[in-house]
């Protein structure tokens, strides 16, 4: 319970002042609003009857000012400026309380989702690797706005009930402690009953909101699976299958309805039952002369304030587990390990020689990916990486950008050990499209500028026209403009591939890295973008990993990967004059090249 | 179409409440119940501060108790009663609350299964799930539960005033005097503030997309390290919610305030007027209690009435949606020949069904969809029972119209396809569908058991049934190693299972339904070299001896095949076996050569 309260401190740090306020706020607004019987009564007893005023003295001091009871019982109209002008105060701090709770309350779940997608962009890759994507988001979003609810909302409320009946319990002892105890005796069993049906309601609630989530889940399985469904003549298996988990929903939320129905008549019984009570006592008390009328009109009013938010008590005890639950869900994440993105070396500077010296890395224990790796690449050259499925050849360009940790060896950048460079600065130099890039749901523009907020909008045509992509983007209707993404145009693969070569391209890094990113597109623009990138800088590093023979041959060095260790490299001359792998893959693609160039004249339409 | 999500169409009218009464229907009953159980309700509520002001009256002010013991039983009575009426209305409401959402449900579900794919390709399935989920939950709450509160408010509002009237006449014009700023307050707060809340909910869809985007992309924003860019973006989105609530929320906090405002002036003014008359002796103090409630509560009525009255303009625009949805068209159907003959899509005569032999003939077959031009034209196609036919060609050819209109998921725009000899249209659509056997690129599979899963070709298969069609197919050794066996789950679409594992499944259960023609979309995704074997084993067994239409990529299933098609742009540019096409050298051999190349180059680094 401590550690859970603590987490909510945690949610609602940072807007303290205004939380403190708006409770302040409540408290005032509760106060106003406890005294409007009591003017009431005040009237009825001594101002339209005769009883003595019963008020503390400063009261009774600023009525003799204004010119007594005499003067009072003259201008009645006095009242009703007094009742109104309660009011307006408690108007007032109402207004107030429901500001800035919602205030305070916007302004602690903004900080938090800011503060959880800040979290999740600096989570290791290895996260991200093997996130569940549904979950996380969940745990971002619903489960926030359940604790914003929570706080802004329930948890005030919750504080509002307790200070009215602190306040109202107080004034109705002061006028009579007996009559008190008979407008509460029932409250003590509709609270106890009121919160073990909530804490009870939440294994249903739960269970009814799995139902739900199955039947959502066939129905939609049937909607994507149409065509298998209609392929085997289905339909009415799936809708005997539909409608189990329709009539099942049905009835968890009927046997709701049932309980709610108890309970909610039930407890409406029993605080009727206390209105009744406060009603029927008190006029035997008037009648035998214990109290007066007025206290009797009073106190009906007071019961009201005290037991129907008594009752809600339990609902708020309800919600109260369900924002710890979500508390709970949002700090699993906030507490995982970001990696640490800004600590070392941003000191030096990054020409683009590497060096890989025996290095060994796993992603899990005891199944090697890189075994004692070593090669250099010289700055400015261009080395291609050969290698199947499982080789290591990712694994090597993800430690190159410190999204994984090498686990033994060297790395060095220019001579400096890589693990001792900063990773915002490493990043910052090193540019990788990766194999699966993904768009932006943004147009294309904003697409290429996301790597590099600075450059402007001849830069973004330039990278664009390195990739192969500017004529193609001239071509959509709203050109730099047009959207892409999810819910954007759907570019082919091919296009993809160029806008995130260009968004790479545009961040005019020293090394560059293509992960098998050149293979949807075609060999022509394959080589026009190697040619344009050539243009574009001379000095840049490039590491491109491919299975085209025609982009790895032109490369300075090519690297052969197979199960984490490098087993052929040098050039193309060199490699294809001994018998391995690459002679292997360059006979089988340039031999059917031929045959290809061949059949092509009869295939020209 | 357009599936812009509307908000809430124009004003409310007569309409509405003609949809609404369509659902409504079989519950006549059950509502015009809620709305006696809502007048009692209001009565015994509107009655309640008639009891304060009796006691006050007959036994406060008078000094004493005669009758005072019957006036508490009667009180008991009364809130026993009242107690007794919310049980029976909370049930009723809760019934039809959910009961009507289960029928439309189950109605809007059998509508999709009739449905054409057509109407598929072109309806998202998040527009459908919203419509069987969220709209009509809320027609299920209108018809319940705003049913409760509009005549609850109402009938308050009319019975309070009545008794005012009958109590008082000059007491109830000056409580009345200041429900008419009530009543227009209210409406003007209710709409702004249901409003802001369904705003509300865009602002929240954006956070959701900016956190998916996040995270979907957290890879790629990690390596060309745009966290910094990313979240200054994300800022911008959380600013403008916040803000947007934080106006929202000054709305609804004013609202509270100035209501008891008004109710205050009521109650001074009573309080005034009364004090003069109670000290005159004119007026009784029971009087003046009872008006000081009622004064305060007209409040809650009102409130309530205004906040029915806008969310009905949000349920005109869900029931639309829905009846939309129930009363779209179906242009593939069967004929009332055959339904005379075959009997309906669901309860289908099977013994009247022809046998299914497996000849196909498109006749003059022209094709377009709804909007654009021809895809097919004029077009010509005959094949022989147990042929094997593939059909190649670039995205986009129309191999998959082609293989669409032979399946009837679409029906020729002109000209005809015989099936057997007859047009298919002779004959039932569940005869023709129960004889294909689908085998897509992704295979879809069901969430549930293997066992379930290969069961859907065809229901009532016994376990030998279903673990001889796993044999067949290569499937059974995997399966038996799994967990759980045949009783092993496959999770959410299959995604607890390899691509390949769901292939081989998918095979089992096309080979279960036993079907007299097979339709394949193979797939392009890679599989490792065995799993590969076994498909391709798996697959020959499959397509023995039926008619057969691949959709191929791998050279051995289209070297396999009886006859191969060549498709661009609607027509067959060749035709002929493997051997055939290779001599002509012409768009196939491109195709094979290019193909060639990939699979030697894996097969090399297999090695």
């Amino acid at each position: 319970m401590f550690n859970k309260l603590k987490l909510l401190m945690r949610f609602m740090r940072g807007s303290g002042m205004t939380y403190a306020i708006s409770i302040v706020a409540v408290l005032f607004m509760t106060v106003f609003g406890a005294v409007t019987p009591l003017v009431i009564k005040t009237t009825v007893d001594s101002i339209i009857g005769d009883e003595p005023l019963n008020l503390p003295s400063w009261t009774k001091n600023i009525m003799e000012q204004i010119g007594g009871l005499a003067f009072i019982r003259q201008n009645l109209w006095t009242v009703l400026i007094l009742l109104v002008a309660i009011t307006v105060l408690q108007g007032i701090f109402m207004y107030l309380k429901g500001k800035l709770s919602a205030v305070a309350a916007q302004e602690s779940s903004k900080r938090v989702r800011e503060k959880l997608y800040d979290h999740l962009m600096h989570l290791p890759f290895d996260y991200h690797v093997k996130a569940q994507t549904g979950d996380i988001v969940q745990r971002c979003t619903s489960d926030i706005e359940t604790v914003q609810n929570f706080v802004s909302g329930q948890l005030i409320e919750a504080l509002q009930i307790i200070m009215q009946v602190i306040v109202v319990m107080g004034i109705m002892i002061s006028m009579s402690f007996k009559y008190t105890l008979i407008s509460i005796v029932l409250i003590p069993i509709i609270l106890v009953i009121t919160i073990r049906f909530f804490i009870n309601m939440m294994k249903i609630f739960l269970q009814t909101d799995e139902a739900e989530g199955i039947m959502s889940t066939a129905l939609q399985e049937n909607l994507t699976g149409v065509r298998v469904v209609k392929a085997f003549g289905a339909q009415n298996f799936e809708m005997e299958k539909f409608d189990e988990k329709n009539r099942n929903y049905k009835n968890l939320n009927l046997k709701i309805v049932e309980l709610m129905a108890d309970f909610w008549s039930g407890t409406d019984l029993l605080c009727m039952l206390q209105h009744a009570l406060v009603l029927t006592i008190g006029t035997f008390w008037v009648v035998e002369g214990d109290i007066t009328i007025g206290t009797l009109i009073a106190f009906s009013s007071y019961a009201g304030m005290l037991v129907w938010p008594l009752r809600s008590l339990g609902q708020m005890m309800g919600f109260m587990g369900q924002a710890f639950v979500s508390l709970g869900r949002i700090h699993e994440i906030l507490d995982t390990k970001p990696e640490d993105y800004t600590e070392g070396r941003k000191d030096v500077p990054i020409h683009g020689e590497i060096v890989f010296d025996n290095v060994r890395f796993e992603y899990e224990p005891g199944k090697p990916i890189l075994n004692g790796l070593s090669f250099k690449i010289e700055k400015g050259t261009t080395v291609a990486i050969l290698g199947a499925t499982g080789s290591g050849k990712s694994s090597l360009v993800h430690l190159l950008l410190r999204l994984y940790d090498y686990q033994g060896g060297h790395i060095t950048i220019d001579g400096v050990e890589l693990s001792q460079i900063s990773r915002e600065w490493i990043r910052k130099h090193v540019g990788i499209v990766l194999q699966e890039p993904f768009l932006f749901s943004r147009n294309i523009r904003e697409n290429i500028r996301i790597g590099d907020a600075s450059i402007n909008d001849e830069d973004i045509c330039r990278a664009a026209q390195t990739a192969s992509i500017h004529d193609a983007i001239l071509e959509f209707e709203k050109g730099y403009d047009t959207i892409v993404g999810e819910r954007g145009v759907t570019l082919s693969g091919g296009q993809r591939q160029r806008v995130a070569i260009a968004r790479t391209v545009a961040k005019d890094v020293p090394i560059l890295i293509f992960d098998d990113s050149l293979s949807a597109v075609d060999t022509e623009t394959d080589a026009q973008i190697r040619q344009a990138l050539r243009e574009r800088r001379k000095d840049t590093t490039t590491i491109i990993i491919s299975h085209r023979i025609t982009t790895l041959a032109e490369a300075d060095k090519i690297l052969v990967l197979d199960k984490g260790c490098i087993v052929e490299s040098g050039s193309h001359e060199e490699l294809i004059a001994k018998e391995g792998l690459y002679k292997k893959i360059w006979e089988i693609q340039s031999s059917l090249g031929e045959d290809l160039v061949e059949a092509m004249p009869a295939a020209s339409v | 179409m357009h599936y812009e999500e509307q908000e809430y169409s124009k004003r409310l009218d007569l309409n509405t409440i003609k949809k609404l009464a369509v659902f409504a229907k079989p519950y006549k009953k059950g509502i015009i119940t809620l709305i006696i159980q809502m007048v009692l309700l209001a009565l015994v509520d509107a009655f309640f501060p008639k009891l304060n002001q009796y006691a006050i009256d007959h036994f406060a002010v008078k000094k004493t108790l005669d009758g005072f013991w019957i006036y508490c039983v009667f009180a008991v009575v009364l809130v026993v009663f009242q107690a007794l009426n919310v049980r029976l209305m909370i049930h009723n409401a809760g019934t039809i609350e959910n009961s009507i959402p289960y029928d439309i449900r189950k109605a809007a579900f059998k509508k999709l299964q009739e449905l054409p794919l057509a109407y598929y390709d072109r309806t998202p399935v998040g527009w459908l799930m919203a419509r069987l989920t969220s709209d009509v939950r809320r027609i299920g709450a209108t018809l319940s539960w705003h049913v409760v509160d509009f005549f609850w408010s109402i009938f308050l509002v009319v019975l309070m005033t009545i008794f005012m009237l009958a109590t008082n006449v000059g007491y109830a014009l000056l409580v009345l005097s200041v429900v008419p700023l009530l009543v227009i307050i209210s409406m003007i707060f209710q709409k702004k503030i249901l409003h802001n809340y369904r705003k509300n909910r865009k602002y929240n869809s954006q956070i959701t997309a900016g956190f998916n985007e996040g995270i979907t992309g957290a890879k790629t924003i990690k390596s060309l390290g745009a966290e910094e860019h990313m979240l200054d973006e994300f800022k911008k989105v959380t600013t403008e919610m916040r803000n947007f609530t934080i106006r929202a929320a000054t709305i609804s906090s004013l609202y509270t305030p100035i209501i008891i405002f008004l109710g205050s002036i009521a109650t001074g003014l009573v309080l005034w007027k009364g004090g003069i008359e109670v000290r005159g002796q004119i007026t009784s103090y029971g009087t003046l209690v009872l008006f000081t409630s009622y004064a305060v509560q007209f409040f809650e009525p009102v409130k309530q009435f205004a906040r029915v009255f806008t969310e009905l303009q949000y349920t005109q625009a869900s029931a639309e949606r829905v009846v939309t949805l129930l009363e779209t068209e179906n242009d593939i159907v069967d004929s009332e020949d055959v339904i005379q003959l075959f009997g309906t899509m669901f309860e289908s005569n099977r013994e009247e069904w022809p046998k299914f032999k497996g000849d196909i003939e498109f006749k003059n077959v022209t094709f377009r969809y709804k909007e654009g031009g021809n895809i097919l034209e004029n077009f010509n196609l005959t094949i022989k029972a147990g042929e094997k036919i593939a059909l190649v060609g670039e995205t986009g050819s129309g191999k998959t119209t082609i293989v669409n209109l032979a399946c009837r998921f679409y029906e020729p725009t002109e000209g005809q396809i015989l099936i057997d000899g007859v047009d298919y249209r002779e004959r039932p659509l569940l005869w023709l569908y129960s004889n294909i056997g689908y085998v897509l690129q992704e295979p879809h599979l069901f969430s549930g058991t293997v066992r379930e899963n290969i069961a859907y070709g065809r229901q009532g298969a016994t376990q030998e049934d279903i673990e001889a069609a796993a044999k067949i197919v290569n499937a059974h050794d995997f399966i038996v190693n799994l967990e759980n066996g045949y009783d092993s789950e496959v999770g959410e679409r299959g995604s607890r299972l390899s691509t390949g594992q769901k292939q081989l499944i998918s095979f089992a259960r096309a080979i279960l339904s036993d079907p007299g023609m097979f339709v394949l979309d193979e797939a392009t995704s890679s599989v490792d070299t065995e799993t590969e074997h076994l498909i391709q084993d798996a697959l020959n067994k499959a397509l023995e001896g039926r008619t057969s239409f691949i959709i191929a990529h791998r050279l051995s299933t289209i070297r396999s095949a009886d006859r191969i098609l060549v498709i661009d742009k609607g027509r067959i540019i060749e035709e002929g076996t493997h051997k055939q096409l290779i001599k002509k050298k012409g768009h196939y051999y491109q195709l094979y050569t290019n193909q060639l190349i990939e699979e030697q180059e894996k097969a090399a680094f297999a090695q």
